[in-house]
C-alpha cells in the first residue's frame, strides 16, 4: 500500500493550495490591520465622500468619506472572526451532541436526531433569520444563530463516525480495561472521527461567512458604523447609481474569502479521505 | 409501492409537528411582551393587561400550545400587529410573487445546470470542463444579494436594458385576479404586461438561480462521469449508437437520480435565498415581507411566514422522494 503523508497528498492538489494561500493572505492582512490599513476605518470626512478608486484612496471612499480599503481590512477582521466563532461554536456543540447521542443510543439518540432533522427542514438562512429576529439584531446574535443552524451538520457527521467506531476492537479493549465513558469518547472515539469534521468545518466556514453577511445585509447582524463586509454592502446599496465601487468591493472580499474556504475544504476532503476521491 | 407512498406521507407528520413545536418555542422566548407590542406605545397598563388576557398569554403553556396547534391546523396565523388584517391573507397576497420567482429560478438552474454538467462530463479534462467547474465554484462562493446588486449595476444602471426592481410597471395599471402575473397575462394574451413582467423577472431570477445552478452542474458532472464508465455504455457505443443517443438516452437517464435529489435539496436554498433576492430587487414576495415585518416587530407575520416557507420545503421534499420511484424502477421500497 502506498502510504503518503496527508500533507504530501495535499500538496498534489493545486486548488487546495490556492485556497490555503487565499485564507493565509486574508488572515495575515486582517491580523495586521493596524499596519495594513492606511486610514482609520471610522474616520469620516464628508469633503472626500464617494471618491472613485485609484489615486489617494486605493479602492475609493464611501458615502462618509471613509477609506474603503481600510474599512475592508478592518471589516475582514470582524467578518472572519464572526465566521470562525460561529463554526467553532457549532463544531463544539454539534460534536458533543452527536457523540453523546451515538454513544449512549436509545431514546436519547432518537430524540436528538429527530430534533436535528427538524432543524434541517428549514432553509438554513431562514432559520438563522428567525432566530436573529427573536434574539434581536446584533453581530453576537447573528453568530449565535448561524452556529445553531450549523449544529445538525456536525452532529450527524459525528454520530455516524461514532456509531461505526464504537464497535471497533480498540474501543472494546479500552472499555474492558475500565476506561470511563468520557475518556473513551474523548480519547479513542473522537480522534478517529476527526478527518470528516475538519472538512465540514472548512466548508462550513464558507457558508457561515455568506450567512452572516446575509444577516448583516438585512440589518440583523453587525450595526453601523462597525465595518463588516455584509453591513457595508447594506449601507452602500443606496449609492448604487453614483458609486458602484462602494457596492462592489465588500462583496468581492466576501467572495474571495468564501472561495478560499471552499477550495481548501474540497482539497482537504480529497486529501484526508482518499475513498471520496474520484 | 403503495405502502411506500403511505409510509412516506405519514412520515411528514412528525416533521411538520416538530416544525410547529420549534416555532412555538422560538416565539415564546422573544424578549419583551407581545401584548405590549400589540397594544402599541401609548397603551395604559390596563389595556395591555386586557390584551394579554384576550391573547391567552395568562394561560399555562400547554393550553397555549394546544390552541396554537389548533390555529395552525385551521391555517389561522393570527392578525398582523401592523395592518390588523389576518396574517394568512397578507401572506397569500404575496405568495404568488415568491412562487413565480422561485419557480423561474429553479427552471433556469435545472436546465442550465444539467446542460453545463453534461457538457463538462462529456468533454472531461478540456478547457470547457475546467471553465464550467471554475464558474460553478465561484457561483457557490458568491453572496447572492451582492450578485443581484452587480446585475443591477450592469444591466439597469450602465446598460439600461432591464428594470432594477418591482414586479410589474405600475403605469401599466394591471389588476390581476390571481396574483400570478406571468401565468395570468400569458393565458389572457396581455402581452404588454407579460413582457414587462418577464423583463423584471430576469435579473432576480438569474441571481437566485446561481447557487442551485452551480451545485446542480457539479453533481450532474460527477454522476455522468460515473455512468459513462459503466459497461453498458461501452456496449451502447459498440453497437454503433450515435453519441447523442448514448449521452442523452443512456447516460443522462441513469445519472438523473442524484441530480433530482440535489434539485430537491436546492429548493431550500432557493426559498432562503428568496428572502435576500426579494429585498435587493424590491420584489413584493413573502421573503421581503418577512424582513419588513422583522423590522416592524410584527411577530405574527414573521411566525406565519416562517411556517409557510418551512412547510413548502417539506412538501417539495416529499414530491422529490415520490419522484424517485417514478424515475428509477430499480428502487423498490418495501
Amino acid at each position: 500500500m502506498n502510504r503518503q503523508s496527508p500533507l504530501r497528498r495535499l500538496f498534489r492538489y493545486r486548488n487546495a493550495l490556492l485556497g490555503g494561500a487565499i485564507i493565509l493572505t486574508l488572515v495575515t492582512m486582517v491580523t495586521c490591520a493596524p499596519w495594513v490599513a492606511p486610514y482609520d476605518p471610522l474616520e469620516a470626512d464628508l469633503t472626500r465622500a464617494l471618491r472613485p478608486p485609484g489615486g489617494e484612496f486605493l479602492l475609493g471612499t464611501d458615502e462618509q468619506g471613509r477609506d474603503l480599503f481600510s474599512r475592508l481590512v478592518w471589516g475582514g477582521r470582524l467578518s472572519l472572526l464572526a465566521g470562525v466563532s460561529a463554526i467553532g461554536l457549532a463544531l463544539v456543540l454539534g460534536t458533543a451532541t452527536g457523540a453523546l447521542s451515538a454513544y449512549f443510543g436509545g431514546w436519547l439518540d432518537l430524540l436528538v436526531m429527530r430534533v436535528m432533522d427538524i432543524m434541517l427542514a428549514f432553509p438554513s438562512i431562514l432559520l438563522a433569520i428567525a432566530i436573529t429576529a427573536i434574539l434581536g439584531p446584533g453581530l453576537g446574535n447573528a453568530i449565535l444563530a448561524v452556529a445553531v443552524v450549523n449544529i445538525p451538520y456536525f452532529a450527524r457527521l459525528v454520530r455516524a463516525s461514532v456509531l461505526s467506531i464504537k464497535e471497533q476492537e480498540y474501543v472494546l479493549a479500552a472499555e474492558a480495561l475500565g476506561a470511563g465513558h468520557l475518556r473513551i469518547l474523548a480519547g479513542h472515539v473522537l480522534p478517529n472521527a476527526l478527518a470528516p469534521l475538519i472538512v465540514q468545518a472548512t466548508l462550513g466556514l464558507g457558508w457561515a461567512l455568506l450567512d452572516i453577511a446575509g444577516l448583516s445585509f438585512l440589518g440583523l447582524g453587525a450595526r453601523p458604523p462597525d465595518p463588516e463586509w455584509g453591513s457595508m454592502l447594506s449601507r452602500a446599496q443606496a449609492y448604487i447609481q453614483v458609486a458602484p465601487w462602494v457596492v462592489t468591493f465588500p462583496g468581492l472580499a466576501i467572495m474571495v474569502a468564501v472561495l478560499g474556504f471552499n477550495l481548501l475544504g474540497d482539497g482537504l476532503r480529497d486529501a484526508l479521505d482518499p475513498r471520496l476521491r474520484r | 409501492m403503495r405502502s411506500y407512498l403511505v409510509k412516506r406521507l405519514l412520515l411528514t407528520f412528525p416533521t411538520v409537528f416538530g416544525i410547529l413545536v420549534l416555532v412555538f418555542v422560538l416565539m415564546r422566548i422573544i424578549p419583551g411582551d407581545p401584548a405590549r407590542l400589540m397594544a402599541g406605545e401609548r397603551a395604559t397598563p390596563e389595556q395591555v393587561a386586557a390584551i394579554r388576557e384576550q391573547m391567552g398569554l395568562n394561560d399555562p403553556y400547554w393550553v397555549q400550545f394546544a390552541r396554537f396547534m389548533g390555529e395552525m391546523a385551521r391555517g389561522d396565523f393570527g392578525e398582523s400587529f401592523f395592518s390588523k388584517r389576518p396574517v394568512m391573507e397578507e401572506l397569500m397576497a404575496r405568495y404568488p410573487a415568491t412562487v413565480e420567482l422561485t419557480l423561474f429560478a429553479m427552471i433556469i438552474a435545472t436546465v442550465a445546470g444539467v446542460l453545463a454538467g453534461v457538457m463538462a462530463a462529456v468533454y472531461r479534462g478540456s478547457i470547457l470542463d475546467h471553465g464550467v467547474m471554475a464558474l460553478a465554484l465561484v457561483g457557490v462562493s458568491m453572496p447572492i444579494f451582492w450578485l443581484g446588486l452587480q446585475l443591477i449595476i450592469l444591466f439597469s444602471v450602465k446598460l439600461g436594458w432591464l428594470p432594477a426592481g418591482g414586479r410589474v410597471d405600475p403605469r401599466l395599471g394591471w389588476q390581476g385576479s390571481t396574483g400570478f402575473v406571468i401565468f395570468e397575462t400569458l393565458l389572457r394574451g396581455e402581452w404588454a404586461v407579460f413582457w414587462d413582467a418577464v423583463r423584471r423577472l430576469l435579473l432576480p431570477g438569474v441571481a437566485l438561480a446561481t447557487i442551485p445552478l452551480s451545485v446542480i452542474a457539479r453533481v450532474t458532472r460527477s454522476a455522468m462521469l460515473e455512468v459513462l464508465g459503466q459497461d453498458y455504455i461501452r456496449t451502447a457505443r459498440a453497437k454503433g449508437l450515435s453519441e447523442r443517443v448514448v449521452i442523452f438516452r443512456h447516460t443522462l437517464r441513469n445519472a438523473l437520480l442524484p441530480v433530482i435529489t440535489v434539485v430537491g435539496l436546492q429548493v431550500g436554498s432557493l426559498l432562503g435565498g428568496a428572502v435576500l433576492t426579494e429585498t435587493v430587487f424590491s420584489w413584493p414576495g413573502i421573503g421581503r415581507y418577512i424582513v419588513q415585518s422583522i423590522e416592524a416587530r410584527d411577530y405574527p407575520v414573521v411566525q406565519g411566514g416562517v411556517v409557510l416557507i418551512a412547510l413548502a420545503f417539506v412538501v417539495v421534499n416529499l414530491i422529490v422522494d415520490l419522484l424517485y420511484t417514478a424515475i428509477d424502477p430499480r428502487i423498490r421500497y418495501s
